[in-house]
């Protein structure tokens, strides 16, 4: 297992120069100019030209490239032109919204998806099967800002003033603040340096949870329902129909036959004999939807008003703001093969076959 | 081997003598409901079995020879279902069983053995455990004695190095030895019926016949009967005491292996009996019987093999193409389904 992981580590790092590459080259292909999308269009050449030199645009490409390689290998992701503040600030705000978003939004598809499509499978043909089907149909087709909005309307605008109120935008509510936890715990650090722990304490839930802070998850996890939901159901939907035939397929496979001829019961046969084999297919789409939902919600933060990674990558290809776009893309793309590591291992976890190849 | 073999000939028959049938099967009906039609893939299939007899069933892919051993387990998926008919094992009738009763029967006193060993096998667990999941669930015990009982078992089927084959996945066994660990499985909890459904069909033919061998022999030490489902008249004659042809869903004859092959009355079995190479005969072409196995949704009114039968022709017989012959005993515990014989009783 240690050298399956070792491997599938050194396999990584091709891909990543890959994409520092090719973020890079794309950044520099897009039309426009970075200098006026920041400071107006009346900017004169004077003051471009300076604005320029600041930021090394005016350097050569290969020369702008080498110097972007050494600083990201020594950690620096440089500073962004729009909001002229280092890039690593702005991933410690920005990034803790989406991870925790696109986690519960998984979460969600996961924990309804899994079971609606093993019901579904089980029972095929039956009515919970074809309900089930023309509900993850539904689910697929539905677009994510129609379906945030009227999921925001009808629990915060409809329901208001009843107990199923939630709140339709934030991820708290005013007022409501948590202490980061290396405050609590009196860790000696400073916010503005110690990333990794502000990146921590700015995930909301987990903060609240590390300092013990029960009236603060709960409000953390409110903002989060109906976002998770608008956010989840697309991949609820394939989860469920995945899932579906999937098992619809292992449990017409011989060993299941074999496990029911053994005397397994039922509920046993599902569950451990077929389930493990019908998983491997899922636990893929899982992997492919997480990647997509952190890099893809733009939608869902605009509509639930979280400022996440969607709506500043957004921003920052609108205003050219290369080093943002760079840096987020990178540390998605970062991300993305570390699902993709965590799917492989799965996988060879679910499926002894996988280890030996 | 002879000697073995009628040694065990004469001992099945003096238990046959003074026990009643562990297993009785009258009249099983097992009927698929697909939008096409209604797919009778066993229609009508009677037979028993006696404590350690073997009883082959013979017949072509697709005769319901499977259909009839899954039909025993009630191990039928949707849309088949068992429509009618009796089992009876040890004097209960497994079909009024609920489904708790049933799953106890399963791999407790009724074991199979499936076709395809590899496949047979959950490709995500270790051999063991799922040897030990037998145990656990039909006997308890200790996790560590279970683990030992399993190597035993392994051992017992002739897998070499037992302790550490356990360990071991299907997919790093070959045909052969996933197939001793069916057997395993099949033979670990002493069943009183063990049903053998083309155990060594997917198998080379010597390591077809270690299984076969194996097979006797578990048989012999553990006195359980066998049902062995085969397509391959030359396992029945090796291994058998007793064989049912079946063709298109039924039961057409059904005598000890010795008479059957001595003198087959149903035309059907007679076919299957001239069409094995006999070795040292050199023949332009072998013997095969002419035509196809009827469609199971849209079958003949009659006798299901008449379009097919040569005897009937030859005989001027016009019966057979309207109605249904019955199975009668045609000769002393010989019995068949055929035209051929009821009208000689009849007339």
């Amino acid at each position: 297992m240690v050298s399956f992981l070792a491997r599938r580590l050194t396999l990584a790092i091709p891909v990543l120069l890959g994409i520092l590459f090719v973020t890079f080259a794309l950044s520099r292909l897009l039309p426009g100019d970075p200098c006026r999308s920041a400071l107006g269009e009346h900017a004169t050449d004077e003051i471009c030209d300076a604005f320029n030199e600041r930021y090394g645009l005016n350097d050569s490409i290969p020369e702008q490239f080498r110097i972007y390689i050494n600083d990201v290998l020594h950690g620096d992701l440089g500073d962004s032109i729009r909001f002229g503040r280092p890039v690593d600030e702005l991933m410690v705000e920005r990034l803790p919204v989406t991870v925790e978003l696109s986690f519960y939004a998984m979460l969600f598809a996961v924990l309804v998806g899994i079971p609606l499509g093993m019901v579904s499978a089980y029972y095929h043909n039956s009515a919970a099967d074809v309900g089930t089907m023309i509900g993850a149909n539904i689910g697929v087709s539905m677009p994510v800002f129609w379906l945030g909005l009227m999921l925001s309307y009808v629990f915060g605008v409809a329901l208001k003033d009843t107990p199923l109120w939630l709140p339709p935008s934030g991820r708290l509510t005013a007022g409501v603040s948590i202490q980061p936890f290396y405050e609590a715990w009196g860790w000696n650090v400073n916010p503005d340096t110690l990333t990794f722990s502000g990146f921590l304490a700015n995930i909301n839930t987990l903060n609240a949870v590390l300092v013990g802070d029960w009236a603060g998850l709960r409000d953390a996890l409110k903002h989060m329902i109906l976002p998770a939901i608008a956010l989840g159901t697309i991949p609820l939907a394939i989860i469920a129909r995945m899932t579906r035939s999937s098992l619809l397929e292992v449990l017409g496979m011989n060993y299941v036959r074999t496990a029911r001829a053994k005397g397994v019961r039922e509920s046993q046969v599902v569950l451990k004999h077929a389930f493990r084999n019908a998983m491997l297919p899922v636990v893929t789409i899982i992997g492919l939807s997480l990647g997509s939902l952190l890099s893809g919600a733009v939608l869902t933060e605009t509509i639930f008003g979280l400022s996440g990674v969607g709506r500043i990558l957004y921003d920052s290809i609108t205003g050219r703001d290369y080093t943002v776009v760079q840096a987020f893309t990178l540390i998605i793309a970062v991300i993305f093969v570390f699902i993709n590591l965590i799917v492989d291992t799965l996988y060879a976890y679910l499926d002894p076959r996988i280890r030996l190849e | 081997m002879t000697d073995k073999n009628d040694n065990n000939g004469t001992s099945s028959v003096m238990q046959a003598a003074d026990n009643s049938p562990l297993l009785q099967v009258s009249d099983l009906r097992t009927y698929f409901f697909t939008r096409e039609g209604t797919v009778k893939a066993v229609d009508g299939v009677s037979f028993t079995v006696r404590k350690g007899e073997v009883r082959g069933i013979v017949g072509e892919s697709g005769c319901g020879k499977s259909m009839t051993a899954m039909s025993i387990l009630r191990l039928i998926d949707k849309p088949g279902r068992i429509v009618s008919g009796e089992v009876l094992f040890k004097g209960q009738n497994l079909r009024k069983m609920s489904r708790r009763e049933m799953t106890a029967i399963r791999g407790k006193h009724i074991s199979v053995i499936f076709q395809e060993p590899r496949s047979s096998l959950n490709p995500v667990f270790k051999v063991g455990n799922q040897l030990v999941e037998v145990l656990r669930i039909h006997k308890g015990g200790k996790r560590k004695a279970q683990r030992e009982e399993a190597v035993e078992l392994l051992r017992e089927v002739g897998i070499p190095d037992p302790g550490r084959r356990i360990s071991n996945y299907p997919h790093e066994m070959s045909g052969g030895m996933a197939q001793r660990v069916m057997i395993a499985m099949g033979m670990a909890c002493a069943p009183d019926l063990l049903i053998a459904d083309e155990p060594t069909t997917a198998l080379d033919v010597t390591i077809q016949a270690q299984v076969l061998d194996l097979i006797r022999q578990l048989r012999d030490d553990h006195r359980m009967a066998v049902i062995l489902i085969t397509h391959d008249m030359g396992i029945v004659a090796e291994m058998a005491d007793i064989v049912t042809v079946m063709y298109a869903g039924a039961s057409v004859e059904e005598a000890e292996t010795e008479a059957l092959f001595e003198n087959p009355l149903h035309p059907y079995t007679q076919g299957l009996i001239a069409s094995i190479p006999v070795m040292g005969e050199v023949k332009e072409r072998l013997d095969v019987i002419p035509g196809t196995v009827p469609d199971l949704i849209d079958m003949p009114p009659g006798c299901r093999f008449a379009p097919r039968c040569r005897a009937r022709v030859e005989h001027g017989l016009t019966q057979c193409e309207i109605e249904e012959p019955h199975m009668i005993e045609a000769e002393p515990g010989h019995s068949v389904r055929c035209w051929l014989y009821e009208g000689e009783k009849t007339s």
